[in-house]
């Protein structure tokens, strides 16, 4: 239980303090290496509660996927980085200010600082009904039959994103050569080959 | 010395003020913007799971799967859009879009 509680503190510090950096940090390769660092320990916070299947399934989605992609276009992108940090000290006082503001009313909304013993109380780890059969054994059950309609609109979620990002940046630049294989199959045989009479002793 | 429902809740709580805390500090980079609500959908997961679990319940899980999707989808769209105008006006400040005079 012990271990158990250290590891929590290690993987929930290192979380909280690498979103700080991704906030922070100078540079946006940076803080998009921190938000990997963040998803990652996030996933292990999951393992460590019981939820195996959806720590797996962040990794693959955030970080291969996501944070890749943002990877990609930060360093596509040719931006100035000393001017996207002006103004940072600008709004320091008001975000701050908002910024713990929020965090004590979510905290005292959800009870975990305050005396509020309603929301929490009784709600200690009950785990005989997950624990029964495997994490990702139980999720299925579930969402193959009740959330079966739930989860085909996840899909075309998916779907509609896919094409809405092909459609938004293919382009069809002026000037490219290329291969049109409809053009050549049905070019007619008058246009490839013409036939010269060559004379006798003349040449072409 | 166990952890409790309200450790995962402070932990997402605080992802969640950091996400809004770089949407206010980030006012130029839409880039840190958006990953700044990556950081706040991840907050949300974090709240869904541990109750979900806390309470025996699975559809939590459930639940942050399809947010899991959505952040997913909105990451691609935001990408290509911020691609498209980068490709169009040459910059990416927040300050500069300002065509439709919102």
């Amino acid at each position: 239980m012990l271990l158990q509680a250290l590891a929590f503190y290690v993987f929930g510090f290192v979380v909280m303090a690498s979103a700080a950096m991704v906030v922070v940090s100078r540079n946006p390769v940076y803080s998009v290496l921190f938000l990997i660092l963040a998803f990652f320990n996030a996933a292990a916070l999951f393992v460590l509660i019981g939820a195996e299947f959806i720590a797996m399934i962040l990794v693959i989605v955030y970080v291969g996927a996501v944070a890749v992609l943002f990877l990609f276009v930060v360093m596509m992108l040719d931006i100035n980085l000393t001017e996207l940090r002006e103004g940072f000290l600008k709004y320091l006082p008001v975000g701050a200010m908002i910024g713990i503001v929020l965090l004590l009313e979510i905290l005292l909304g959800l009870g975990v600082i305050g005396s509020n013993p309603t929301t929490l109380a009784g709600l200690g780890k009950s785990g005989s009904q997950v624990l029964a059969i495997d994490n990702t054994r139980a999720i299925g059950r579930v969402l193959y039959t009740q959330y079966f309609y739930l989860f085909q609109v996840a899909g075309v979620v998916l779907l509609v994103a896919m094409i809405g990002a092909i459609v938004l940046t293919l382009r069809s630049r002026p000037g490219v050569r290329r291969q049109r294989i409809g053009e050549q199959l049905y070019r007619p045989k008058e246009d490839a080959v013409t036939v010269v009479k060559v004379p006798t002793r003349g040449g072409v | 010395m166990t952890i409790g429902l309200g450790h995962y809740l402070f932990v997402a709580a605080v992802l969640f003020t950091l996400g809004i805390l770089g949407i206010f500090l980030n006012r130029k980079n839409v880039i840190v913007i958006l990953m700044c609500v990556e950081l706040m959908l991840l907050a949300v997961n974090i709240t869904l799971v541990a109750f979900s679990v806390f309470q025996g319940n699975i559809v939590g899980q459930i639940f942050a799967m399809l947010v899991l999707t959505v952040a997913a989808a909105e990451a691609a769209i935001g990408l290509a859009i911020l691609v498209v105008y980068f490709r169009i006006r040459g910059t990416i400040e927040v300050e500069d879009i300002n065509a439709m005079k919102g």
